[in-house]
């Protein structure tokens, strides 16, 4: 089934938060952010900015009626400034003025003065200094310490991967509008409407009964909308209690990208130890997260970060330890994978150091060393592995002993252009890792005519759930997807939700749904079992038409509907579902958190130019685990789109912060992601359908995060390609692997002492 | 009063001539399928397409809708995504739904007015000018896969048009709404009643295509009151008189990219303009706004720097010739006065024997822009160099032109010797700075690649023997 946006999104009249007409006397807003990043806040000017034409009231931290704060795992992140401020770009006031040029004009007359406190920007010296947003934690099996005494070879190092931007393409936004009797109406772009609605009710002093937020789409959202929509969803409702006006607020992308958390970066050491075949006996690693300058969900990305630090792989002593840093920078956040790869990034470093000083392949070590099914992560959960699985298909399916022997004449060749190639496995839990969030619930009407209307707490942005849930709804029934539609997300309808976000929302809400939908099929087959003097149990409906013991009725859906109406049973069901068999026990670190892990293998093969250091991605070529995919168009899209991102992560993507903790790669222009002749040549996906059963829906494996990590494969190609050209190149394991990386990388003989330069240039002449 | 045809309807506007189209079009006219993603021109959300007629034709080229004011688009067809939708899908629209490659959706509109232009482009359909089509658009949520997929199928459908006239095929096939094929009519008709635009005043702001002036005074543009050049058809063309070519203030990035000039003397060009920009941008930006904007890594700039282009700057009835090698006085510092418009770019056609080449690196190959750019053009005669000029952006505080090393290299003959010499004169030469786009020392060892990669290109046979 295609994407049920196609038909809207191609023709432009999709409904984003931009796009909703607007109420008469209908404000704006705009935030004054700090211009330092650390400080005491002295004094905050103004009286010249509410002076300006179309100001029509400023508000700061002093107006909010209920209490000042919004932070969601820890209570450390005010919605406005009151004594200090934390990060550059740190919101203090909010203007609002009848227009949003206005808005912005007066926003530029605010001052401030603030006494400079020192500015952390590195997460290793907040550690230092003590500065941690929670006590670290540590994943702990076996006995590392002694494991690593028997090993033939061990090797440490260090591992960086910078943050991500990132760049949904419709910026954040909000548009709030006050209904009576004190309630109020918020649209915001956002993927967890219910914590908008919660801080909402916090910062206003109101019950959350009395806050409708309301979500159609995003248009993108990939974790920055998870928690960081919240703030500016707040801000509208604030002024529009206080004034008693609609008040909207859509960011430009430069505010977007200065006042909002990226992907957080991390800093990590790392041992891993070896025995003589190769096999990893022991390993290692201590994570410091940039967590910037409040909680926000950093220390549940910290948690993933540690589930997933042997990545694919079997490792039966491990000690792995992970620190949430406080920096002076916008608080980092979600990002799809969720700290899963920034984790599997410092052990598939530790890998490929291992593999250069043992004089073998990275993948011969990490083929060795794959997850096999009964397999014990380090937290405790025992595996149900396809890692072998993807691993030998792809190897079969894209003839790896060609390929490499096509590069190495390749190489011999091309003295000037190099090429490498990856293996990049990939094992990815999935279930919010905080339990009591994998939970969810679903609206179902049917009305007498037969149509279907879905309410769930799914947020659509992109990733197709709204296809997926009709889908459910559909082959429940065993109705047309045509008469089934699909509400806006509402915590009106559905409360208490949980974000989408984890990959799992198809999984949750699709249950809910397929109970809500299952009960009123209950009924309806007991309303045919009358009518045609049947048993419920020989009852079926195929294709809208209800069938007796394998013989079509002359009921159809339609009359059905109608006929168990008038013997008034209900049409109306709300489902409940909560995800079984998972738990978790933070005390010991152990438990069973995931539902399932989803499994894939992904072969990546770059062009590194020697002369320029510039590069292409020439394929990936990948097997991936999806159960059994319920929707191959939309699920391939995730696999390609997440794929990009990854890469997009790796290579390209570079945020700039300086050493005042201001952002300088702050728009489009400075800050590049993939374009299309920057995605890979060739993208093949090998469905490897599992028959094992598991909890997705449909047995479809979820698939939203799974594939970011597969990006992380270019970053070792890459590495490989450098290391083809210049064997003796040290480029260190820190991402991403920018154009100038690449050539330091390649020539690190080159120095410009007095601007004199040696070697290498002429031997290229000469080599012609 | 501004008046041109927004999808099937005239409209007269009494708004600012500098209010940007984007907004006009989604806050005045409430059509909201055009995107804001960054309203820097670095997305491609909010692509439109302008039509207008050149030389008796109706022509259309995309252009991103946040950079250009109204004033541009005084007698026009402006069409937004709206004005693509025919009852059901059109083929653009069918083939992105087919093909899974459109997701979140917010970028897919100028996705699809991109290639629209595409398939009534008066080329031969061929599918990597489907994809040319689209290297101003960003998509974040599909890796470009299905799109490609999408483009591919949309080319197929275009192998159709045999002798048809474009806009024809176009309606007739599900391509474009009905009401195009009246446009060519109404807009001539348009254009009659229009008053022609106002002679310039010495205190008008200057405005060409305005990709530059729009992203740095967003708002202040907006009530400027302004000269619109590309209106001026006087600075339009590129001529040739002898062994001179000239070019008015007016000509694209576009233009320059399609002149049968620009094809004959430089082979590469095709290469050289897929690294400048983006198809929506290079259809705005004029050349004479990529060298009074006097960004140290302007690539236009740079180009016309190794070929010595001069600058004809006109005041009132004063007219004065300043070479570009001599125009930059420090950075963002030009030699000229604020009434002073440069109306003409001119520079000798390269001969026979003559070779040139534009290198440019960045962190993303396309639509980015150079951590460090540099131009060579060598007049060789048998092995020796008679005539050098060797330029690069993003090593000083301007667009750079190396007085020294091109005098070095002249008389002399190629070799590695020569070529070492010359990268130790480029470094003393050079002064880089540490940014955003590159460390200091990078960009010393960056140039000195691209410069090498200059000298690996003329020398025969380096590429067939796989050198690059």
């Amino acid at each position: 089934m295609k994407n049920i946006d196609s038909f809207s999104h191609t023709r432009g009249e999709s409904i984003y938060l931009d796009d909703i007409p607007l109420l008469q006397g209908t404000l704006f807003a705009a935030v004054y952010g700090s211009p330092l990043a650390h400080g005491k806040i002295l004094s905050l000017n103004v009286s010249d900015a509410a002076t300006m034409p179309g100001v029509v009231k400023i508000f700061t931290a002093a107006d909010i009626p209920g209490i000042n704060q919004i932070g969601g795992i820890v209570a450390d992140e005010p919605l406005l400034a009151e004594d200090e401020v934390h990060f550059n770009g740190m919101p203090v006031a909010l203007v609002v003025a009848r227009t949003a040029a206005e808005a912005y004009a007066a926003v530029k007359k605010i001052t401030m003065e603030i006494d400079p406190h020192p500015i952390v920007t590195d997460p290793r010296v907040a550690k230092q200094n003590g500065s941690l947003i929670v006590p670290p934690r540590t994943f702990k099996i076996g006995d590392s310490e002694a494991a690593f005494a028997n090993c033939k070879h061990v090797v440490q190092g260090t591992a960086a991967t910078n943050g991500q931007e990132h760049l949904y393409i419709e910026t954040q936004g909000a548009y709030a509008v006050p209904l009576e009797q004190g309630a109020i109406k918020i649209y915001s772009s956002t993927q967890g409407p219910t914590a908008v609605q919660r801080h909402a009710a916090d910062v206003l002093g109101i019950p959350m009964h009395r806050i409708e937020v309301d979500t159609t789409r995003l248009g993108g959202g990939f974790g920055g909308k998870e928690d960081q929509a919240t703030s500016w969803a707040i801000y509208c409702a604030l002024a529009a209690q206080l004034l008693k006006q609609p008040v909207k607020y859509s960011l430009n992308r430069m505010e977007d990208m200065r006042m909002t958390g990226k992907r957080n970066p991390y800093s990590s050491d790392f041992r891993i130890g070896l025995d003589e075949d190769y096999r990893i006996q022991a390993y290692e690693a201590t994570f410091y997260q940039n967590a910037g300058a409040s909680a926000d969900l950093s220390p549940a990305v910290l948690e993933r970060t540690l589930f997933h630090c042997t990545n694919s792989y079997f490792v039966p002593n491990v000690t792995a330890t992970a620190y949430s840093c406080r920096t002076n920078l916008p608080s980092n956040t979600a990002f799809r994978g969720f700290g899963g790869p920034q984790g599997m990034f410092v052990i598939e470093s530790a890998i490929a150091k291992a593999a250069e000083q043992l004089g073998i392949s990275a993948a011969e070590i990490q083929q060795k060393n794959l997850l096999k099914t009964g397999d014990e992560f380090p937290y405790g959960q025992i595996a149900a592995s396809e890692a072998e699985a993807c691993w030998h298909k792809a190897v079969r399916e894209y003839d790896v002993e060609r390929m490499q022997k096509e590069i190495a004449d390749f190489n011999a060749t091309h003295p000037l252009l190099k090429r490498g190639l990856s293996f990049m496995p990939v094992c990815f839990g999935i279930s919010f890792t905080k339990t009591p969030m994998n939970q969810a619930r679903a609206l179902v009407h049917v009305y007498t005519d037969g149509s279907v209307l879905l309410s769930t707490g799914a947020v659509e942005m992109g990733q197709g759930v709204n296809t997926k849930m009709i889908q459910v709804a559909a082959a429940t029934f065993a109705i047309a997807a045509s008469r089934i539609k699909i509400n806006s997300t509402n915590t009106f309808r559905i409360a208490n939700t949980s974000p989408s976000a984890a990959s799992a929302t198809a999984d949750l809400n699709g249950k809910a749904v397929q109970i809500a939908c299952n009960k009123i099929l209950e009924r309806l087959l007991q309303t045919a079992a009358e009518l045609l003097e049947a048993s419920a149990e020989e009852i079926e409906i195929k294709d809208e038409v209800i069938y007796h013991a394998g013989k079509a009725t002359s009921l159809t859906w339609t009359k059905l509907v109608m006929e168990t109406y008038l013997k008034r049973r209900s049409l109306s069901e709300h489902g409940h579902y909560a995800t079984p068999q998972i738990n978790y026990n933070h005390a010991i670190e152990k438990g069973h958190p995931f539902a399932y892990h989803v499994y894939g293998t992904a072969l990546t093969t770059v062009t590194v130019d020697c002369l320029r250091g510039i590069y292409t991605v020439d394929a990936v070529q990948l097997v991936h685990d999806f159960g059994s995919s319920m929707n191959p168009i939309i699920d391939r899209g995730q696999i390609e789109g997440g794929l990009l991102q990854g890469i997009g992560w790796m290579t390209m993507e570079e945020i700039v912060y300086d050493a005042e903790g201001r952002l300088r790669s702050n728009a489009l222009s400075t800050y590049k992601v993939p374009d299309i002749y920057a995605a890979p040549k060739t993208v093949d996906i090998h469905f490897l359908e599992t028959s094992n059963d598991n909890l997705a829906i449909f047995r479809s494996k979820a698939v939203g995060e799974p594939p970011l990590m597969y990006g992380i494969g270019t970053y070792f190609a890459l590495r490989n390609a450098i290391k083809a050209f210049n064997p003796d190149s040290k480029v260190n394991f820190s991402a991403p692997m920018t154009p100038e990386k690449v050539l330091l990388g390649l020539y690190e003989k080159l120095v410009f002492q007095n601007y004199t330069n040696e070697t290498i240039i002429s031997e290229k002449i000469e080599s012609i | 009063m501004l008046k041109f045809i927004l999808n099937d309807t005239e409209v007269s506007s009494a708004a600012a001539a500098g209010t940007l189209l984007l907004d006009f079009i989604r806050y005045q006219q409430h059509l909201t399928g055009t995107k804001i993603g960054c309203r820097e021109g670095d997305c491609g959300a909010c692509t439109i397409l302008v039509g207008e007629i050149i030389e008796g034709k109706l022509k259309y080229h995309t252009t991103t809708s946040c950079l250009m004011p109204l004033g541009n688009a005084t007698g026009k067809h402006i069409v937004s995504i709206e004005g693509l939708n025919v009852e059901g899908l059109n083929v653009v629209q069918q083939a992105f739904a087919d093909e899974g490659a459109t997701q979140c959706g917010f970028c897919t509109p100028g996705f699809i007015v991109s290639l629209a232009s595409f398939c009534i482009s008066e080329k031969k359909p061929a599918y990597e000018d489907a994809i040319h089509a689209v290297n101003g658009n960003i998509c974040r949520c599909t890796g470009y896969k299905s799109i490609e997929r999408a483009a591919a199928l949309i080319n197929q459908k275009m192998q159709q048009r045999q002798q048809q006239d474009p806009l024809t095929f176009a309606s007739e096939n599900n391509i474009v709404p009905a009401y195009f094929s009246s446009i060519l009519q109404r807009l001539t008709q348009l254009r009659e009643t229009t008053c022609t635009p106002s002679q310039p005043v010495a205190h008008k702001k200057k405005l060409g295509g305005g990709t530059d002036l729009y992203v740095q005074q967003h708002e202040e543009m907006v009530n400027e009151d302004i000269d619109f050049l590309l209106n001026d058809h006087s600075l339009n063309g590129i001529t040739v008189q002898g062994n001179i070519c000239w070019m008015g203030a007016s000509v694209t990035a576009a233009d320059m990219a399609a002149s049968p000039v620009f094809e004959e003397y430089f082979s590469n060009m095709p290469h050289y303009i897929k690294l400048i920009s983006s198809t929506q941008i290079r259809n705005m930006a004029t050349i004479a706004g990529n060298i009074c904007n006097a960004s140290p890594i302007g690539d236009f700039t740079i180009f016309f720097l190794a070929l010595d282009a001069q600058l004809q700057l006109r005041s009132g009835e004063t007219i004065r010739t300043v070479p570009l090698r001599d125009f930059y006085k420090g950075y963002k510092q030009m030699d000229k006065q604020a009434d002073e418009l440069l109306e003409k770019i001119f520079f000798s056609l390269p001969t026979g024997n003559a070779h040139f080449n534009f290198e440019k690196v960045c962190k993303r190959t396309h639509l980015d822009i150079a951590t460090v750019n540099t131009a060579l053009l060598l007049t060789m005669q048998g092995d020796v160099i008679t005539a050098a000029g060797l330029s690069a952006g993003g090593v000083a505080a301007v667009p750079f032109y190396f007085s020294q090393a091109s005098s070095f290299l002249t008389n002399k003959k190629i070799s590695a010797g020569v070529l070492q010499e010359l990268l130790s004169i480029i470094q003393a030469e050079i002064e880089p700075i540490s940014d955003v786009r590159g460390s200091a020392t990078y960009k010393r060892m960056l140039l000195q690649q691209l410069v090498t990669a200059h000298f690996l290109k003329f020398v025969p046979g380096a590429e067939a023997k796989g050198c690059l």
